[in-house]
């Protein structure tokens, strides 16, 4: 094994890590003052990884724990736009809290940098490596509040589900390494075509537990309300966009590489696990007036609809759902920057309520949301349309019909609490302005995401052969 | 063998044994030591079975610092112990029958364990023949898997970062001890002579 040629194929992430400890230092030394800098170079560092891994080729390292591929390079890039716009819009509202500390922007640095060994982990030991840097560090995040009891209530509650979860992900794992004698992808996908065994099927269904926990699907999902509602406004942003789109990415590749062969062992467990997803977000999200813990809601029920795409078990389903992991991010991230706007007399306000009248008060501002609102609703000119659309089409292909005809209704029912928020914005009455001064870059992260939101639906050629080509990647 | 056998058994009964007590122990305090008790035999099991270097491991990491700190927590923090368990009362019917439920599952499942037939290829020898296992762990922890190594550190610095984050505060007014300043000091500086009239006082 040549370490030299292994740490090129690391390039990016050797970045990230040196990167993070640098600014690490640089942020003690320089104390909270230096926190604009230190969230301008992260910002910088992320870009650079960015570019790294878009010029990087296929290969893989450390005998086959780390891969590079299309798919990699297509989720890396979607994760560190989320966290480079998430840390830019973190810096903006600490600003506006006078609450800033420079270790935020370290700790979200090296929660990418958890998430981009997730994607590329080839080999169980790797993925858990990678999940838990990523986890730690999100736990932290979530009580990084600390003067604030439901901050510090989300990170409690989120590290001990979260360590609970990762209890079964390993049983799971020990089950499977134990049929197959290997922890590598490649190995397993080798030993488990070669036979099947009861043991094997609960090792899977502790592997897919673990990981629907990782990204919030029903019945694992009760954990997303509390700390979504309970974290930092940009913190949950974070959570929302690549840290969903890191744990999308490494239970598709976890369940389809090892498991290629057996599709039919794995599916129904999807299966119901999606539908229960997007009924149970499409329902909870009608009672909620946090806006917040309904964007929470929502994100339940998108997890259910993208997950549809994987139970397809083809390159077509993987296609439609990084595609719709695409729309997912960016959409989420204009409408976390719309939240983080949220504010009169310098307090942040999360009631949905307080949109009354917003369309009178700042209409352009009131435009965006209600752009992006459908375009989480689903409905066309916009890219959620099309999203759904592809992944909806990819279960019809694979001949899923009862569970996408499901996941259907289920996204017309769940249109009415974002009509709702539409409704209160366009035909309440007027309450007080919001606070002016969102700060030049949560403001661009709106519009970037209102104008990729609607572009997207109407030329969607560039990213379907990109996403093409992701999912090829797998199945290859 | 027969001193093995009787090793075994003595190891299994008594963790199994004080890992009930562990739950059932009224004194927390008295749980954390049927804790330290039954890690204590799991490393007799793995020494049992070839496995020193994870039975050392499990002694000084499991022993000597997890559960001492549990120790000091349980000891500092005032937490009423009786209270939590109370609530745990009435879930034990439901939490029980799911547990013993998934405990058949499993057993089902061990019945009728199979390997892959590729396994036995894949699967590593546990030992390499005449190097003792700590040395084989040695020998590829820093090279075959210095990757998974690297990485385990990052997780620690993210949870040392997380610690200090989360309950460091920088509070007005501390005193500090300034060594430099302690040194430097006359007897002019520190000391006033005053003299006291009789009958006075200072």
């Amino acid at each position: 094994m040549n370490l030299q040629a292994d740490l090129l194929v690391l390039l990016p992430e050797l970045t990230l890590a040196v990167g993070a400890m640098v600014l690490l230092i640089g942020g003690v030394v320089g104390g909270d003052r230096t926190t604009g800098t230190v969230s301008w170079l992260a910002i910088l560092l992320l870009a650079t990884a960015g570019i790294i891994v878009y010029r990087d080729a296929p290969a893989s390292a450390f005998g086959g724990a780390f891969v590079v591929d299309g798919f990699a390079r297509f989720v890396k890039l979607l994760i560190l736009t989320g966290s480079a716009l998430c840390i830019l819009m973190a810096k903006e509202f600490f600003d506006r809290d006078k609450r800033v500390r420079f270790e935020l922007p370290i700790i979200m640095l090296l929660a990418t940098l958890g998430m981009l060994l997730m994607v590329s982990a080839s080999s169980f030991i790797a993925l858990y490596m990678g999940l838990e840097l990523q986890s730690l560090a999100l736990y932290v995040l979530a009580a990084f509040n600390r003067d604030s009891l439901r901050s510090t209530e989300a990170g409690l509650k989120y590290f001990v589900l979260g360590a609970l979860s990762s209890g079964m992900l390993l049983y799971g794992i020990s089950l499977i390494y134990g049929f197959t004698g290997s922890t590598e992808f490649a190995v397993i996908a080798h030993a488990a075509g070669s036979g099947f065994n009861l043991g094997l099927i609960f090792g899977i269904v502790f592997l897919v537990a673990g990981l629907a926990f990782k990204v919030g699907a029903v019945p694992f999902h009760m954990w997303t309300p509390d700390v979504y509602e309970g974290a930092p406004t940009p913190v949950t942003a974070f959570f929302v966009t690549a840290a969903k789109v890191a744990a999308f990415a490494l239970f598709i590749r976890a369940i389809i590489v090892p498991f290629v062969h057996s599709v039919h062992e794995w599916q129904q467990i999807i299966i119901v696990v999606s539908v229960l997803s997007s009924v149970l977000g499409a329902v909870a999200a009608i009672g909620q007036t946090n806006i917040k813990r309904l964007l929470a809601y929502s994100s339940i029920g998108h997890v259910g609809y993208a997950l549809l795409g994987l139970a397809a078990g083809s390159a077509y389903g993987i296609q439609g759902m990084l595609l719709y992991l695409a729309f997912y991010l960016v959409t989420n991230l204009g409408m976390f920057a719309c939240v983080a706007a949220m504010r009169r007399n310098g307090e942040s306000i999360e009631d949905i309520r307080d949109l009354a009248g917003l369309s009178r008060t700042a209409p352009h501002y009131a435009f965006a949301f209600a752009a992006l609102t459908l375009s989480l609703a689903g409905l066309p000119p916009l890219a959620g349309f099309a999203a759904k659309f592809y992944v909806f089409g990819a279960a019809m292909q694979a001949g899923l019909i009862i569970p996408a005809v499901i996941n259907v209704v289920a996204s017309v029912a769940g249109a009415f609490y974002y009509l709702r928020i539409l409704q209160i914005m366009y035909f309440d009455d007027p309450k007080p302005a919001f606070d002016r001064g969102t700060g030049a870059g949560t403001a661009a992260v709106m519009w970037a995401a209102t104008a990729v939101s609607i572009v997207f639906f109407f030329i969607p050629g560039p990213a379907i052969a990109v996403a093409g080509q992701a999912a090829q990647a797998l199945f290859s | 063998m027969l001193l093995q056998t009787i090793a075994f058994y003595a190891f299994s009964a008594i963790l199994l044994a004080s890992a009930f007590m562990v739950i059932s122990a009224r004194n927390p305090v008295h749980s954390v030591f049927f804790l330290i008790l039954a890690f204590f035999n799991a490393a007799g099991l793995f020494v049992l079975l070839g496995a020193e270097f994870l039975a050392m491991i499990l002694v000084i990491v499991y022993v000597g610092a997890v559960a001492v700190l549990f120790l000091f927590v349980v000891m500092m923090l005032d937490v009423d112990f009786a209270e939590l368990k109370s609530g745990a009362q009435q879930y034990i019917l439901v939490g029980g029958g799911v547990g013993i439920v998934l405990l058949l599952e499993l057993i089902g499942s061990a019945m009728m364990w199979k390997f892959s037939p590729a396994a036995t290829v894949a699967a590593a020898h546990p030992t390499p023949t005449g190097i003792s296992n700590t040395e084989a762990i040695g020998r590829i922890l820093y090279t075959d898997y210095i990757y998974y190594f690297q990485i385990a550190g990052l997780v620690l610095l993210v949870a040392m970062i997380g610690a200090i984050v989360l309950t460091l505060r920088h509070r007005p007014g501390v005193r500090r001890q300034d060594i430099g300043k302690q040194n430097a000091r006359v007897a002019s500086e520190a000391m006033a002579l005053v003299d006291v009239k009789p009958g006075q006082g200072a």
